[in-house]
């Protein structure tokens, strides 16, 4: 770039001063903070450290044996796989329909992003209600169509689905909008080709689209772990405090119990720093799994 | 564009496969709206009708404006979303512009470090921006500034980081002679950036200003943290409230998730083509 009409080093301090200064006092000192909090002992938010916990990663330890924090660490890798299988997953197939249809992609994408730029509080909301046992909407649907016994979608063995489920639906659009940009990008000079040697439909979905999108999915599945990882919102407000006796926690909202609900705020940051490694590993692990070969 | 042919059967079936989709994002957010307009005990036997004649009911939504106060709360929600859109763009912009057009030894450096700050989850931040805030003596007060700010702050920062990623990229495919031209007119940088830059890459600063105005409007957890005072609430975390303490009113929770959702619906079909785009860019960038 031949930017020497920009060589005035004052004033490029001033230009970036402003946001690399709020950057490392609201991200990446907390960020290190939060690593040497996990060591000490804290009770309550807001009150200062009372030394150093005995031994220092004595809140590493107690994960290990602590039932919720397994749960919460299962709970979220299921999370996980739902997020690559159901969101990534139903985006794909979505994707590929509306890439073979003329009319009406535009309209599709329009409905099928708007969940998620409504807030996961009010979806709460409103899946609390189709969920509700006497009755929400599910339940007097199924009542219309003879069932004679109301389910309890919140009960202990079904209430990690009901949770999922807006979760998962939420955030389908999301991927489906990145997928379609991807298949748009896909020359249409290839299906052509492959349309006169006489590939089928699904021939030319299983030997054109899918290799060619292998990189956009593999963004896609990076970004779907780690959006697990945030979840916090939606199962916070249709399952609070773990709701029921603690099996729909996620490390999220677990770190949330800890932080404020037990006063318990040194856990709070271990489980703070586990989810940080957590995803760190397993966007490792998917990068792995899905960007070994290159087209 | 496909060539056109005879309509095939499977064209019926991909048509119908996307409608069931579609069907499963707008019914529910019908299906609240229409109940808001019926009584609480109505909903819940009754749900599936059109809220007409003796069904129909406005009582929830004034137990939303007397009793719950819900124009506060989205008066302090405006105030956070605004103030965190508007700090974002203008530092984000100018860090971007900085980033972009000189050329100094910690540029490479500084971009690793945007990059790495998108990936902090706010769980990993939290607890220390509480303390932080805690001893600079802003949280728990007695003023709605210092309580909202409590919010904004953190928020400013959790978007910075993906709103320089972005505009970095616009503003790098800006031709730089248009800004040779106004420094030959004798601008200096600041009014260069202002009166050329910032005018050109009008839709990109429109861009990430919606994403970070929409995501600290839905944001919850935040509040969670910093909101403790029923004075100072914003919109997510009186609706938190309403599944502790209105359990049961199930009207007062349609009507309540209504008027949340409609302005943003609304907005949505306006500015959607800015929306989609600003919340996909950073994705796509990694």
């Amino acid at each position: 770039m031949g930017a020497n009409i920009y060589k005035n080093k004052k004033q490029l301090v001033f230009f970036l001063l402003p946001a690399f200064l709020f950057m490392i006092v609201y991200l990446y000192y907390p960020f290190f903070m939060n690593i040497i909090n996990s060591f000490e002992k804290i009770g309550r938010l807001g009150t200062a450290p009372k030394g150093w916990n005995d031994p220092w990663y004595l809140n590493y330890v107690n994960m290990v044996t602590d039932k919720n924090m397994h749960t919460a660490m299962i709970n979220t890798l299921i999370m996980m796989a739902v997020t690559i299988v159901g969101q990534v997953g139903i985006a794909i197939v979505l994707a590929i329909l509306v890439d073979n249809i003329g009319r009406g992609a535009r309209f599709f994408r329009t409905v099928y992003f708007f969940p998620i730029v409504i807030s996961a509080t009010a979806l709460g909301l409103l899946f609390n209600l189709i969920f509700l046992y006497n009755k929400g909407m599910i339940n007097q649907l199924m009542e219309r169509l003879g069932a004679t016994e109301l389910m309890d979608w919140k009960a202990k063995g079904i209430a990690l689905v009901t949770m999922m489920i807006p979760v998962m639906w939420q955030y389908v659009g999301f991927y489906f909008v990145i997928l379609v940009t991807g298949l748009n990008n896909i020359s249409e000079d290839l299906y052509e080709v492959a349309s006169i040697d006489g590939a089928t439909r699904w021939q030319r979905v299983r030997y054109i689209t899918i290799p060619l999108l292998r990189n956009v999915m593999c963004t896609c599945a990076v970004l779907a772990v780690t959006g697990a990882l945030k979840v916090f919102d939606l199962p916070w407000v249709m399952f609070p405090k773990g709701m029921p006796q603690g099996s729909t926690f996620l490390t999220g909202t677990y770190m949330y119990y800890h932080t404020i609900e037990a006063m318990n705020v040194d856990y709070g940051s271990a489980i703070a720093v586990v989810i940080v490694v957590l995803g760190i590993v397993t966007s490792k692990v998917v990068n792995a799994i899905f960007k070994e070969a290159d087209y | 564009m496909k060539k056109k042919k005879k309509i095939p059967p499977g064209t019926v079936l991909i048509y119908g496969v996307l409608t069931m989709w579609a069907v499963t994002t707008i019914y529910p957010i019908v299906w609240v709206v229409l109940n808001s307009f019926k009584a609480k005990d109505k909903i819940i036997v009754d749900s599936f009708s059109l809220p007409l004649g003796d069904l129909f009911t406005t009582a929830n939504y004034k137990m939303a404006f007397d009793r719950l106060g819900i124009f506060t709360a989205y008066r302090n929600s405006l105030i956070i979303s605004c103030s965190v859109a508007a700090a974002v763009i203008l530092m984000a912009g100018m860090a971007s512009f900085g980033l972009v057009r000189y050329q100094f030894k910690l540029r490479g450096t500084l971009m690793s470090l945007v990059v790495a700050g998108m990936m902090f989850p706010v769980f990993s931040t939290i607890i220390p921006v509480y303390q932080m805030q805690s001893r600079m003596g802003i949280t728990a007060s007695n003023s709605l500034f210092l309580n909202l700010l409590c919010v904004i702050l953190p928020q400013i920062a959790g978007n910075l980081s993906f709103a320089i990623v972005v505009l970095t990229g616009y503003i790098k495919s800006l031709p730089i002679e248009l800004e040779e031209a106004a420094y030959m007119e004798g601008s200096n940088a600041f009014q260069t950036f202002f009166k050329v830059v910032v005018p050109l890459t009008k839709p990109s600063f429109a861009t990430v200003a919606i994403f970070s105005f929409l995501w600290s409007y839905n944001d919850l957890f935040t509040q969670m943290f910093f909101l403790r005072n029923k004075k100072y609430w914003a919109i997510t975390r009186l609706m938190q409230m309403l599944t502790s303490k209105e359990g049961t009113n199930y009207g007062l929770m349609a009507s309540t998730v209504s008027l949340v959702v409609i302005p943003v619906i609304l907005v949505y079909i306006f500015l959607q083509k800015y929306i989609i785009k600003g919340m996909t860019a950073g994705a796509v960038k990694g």
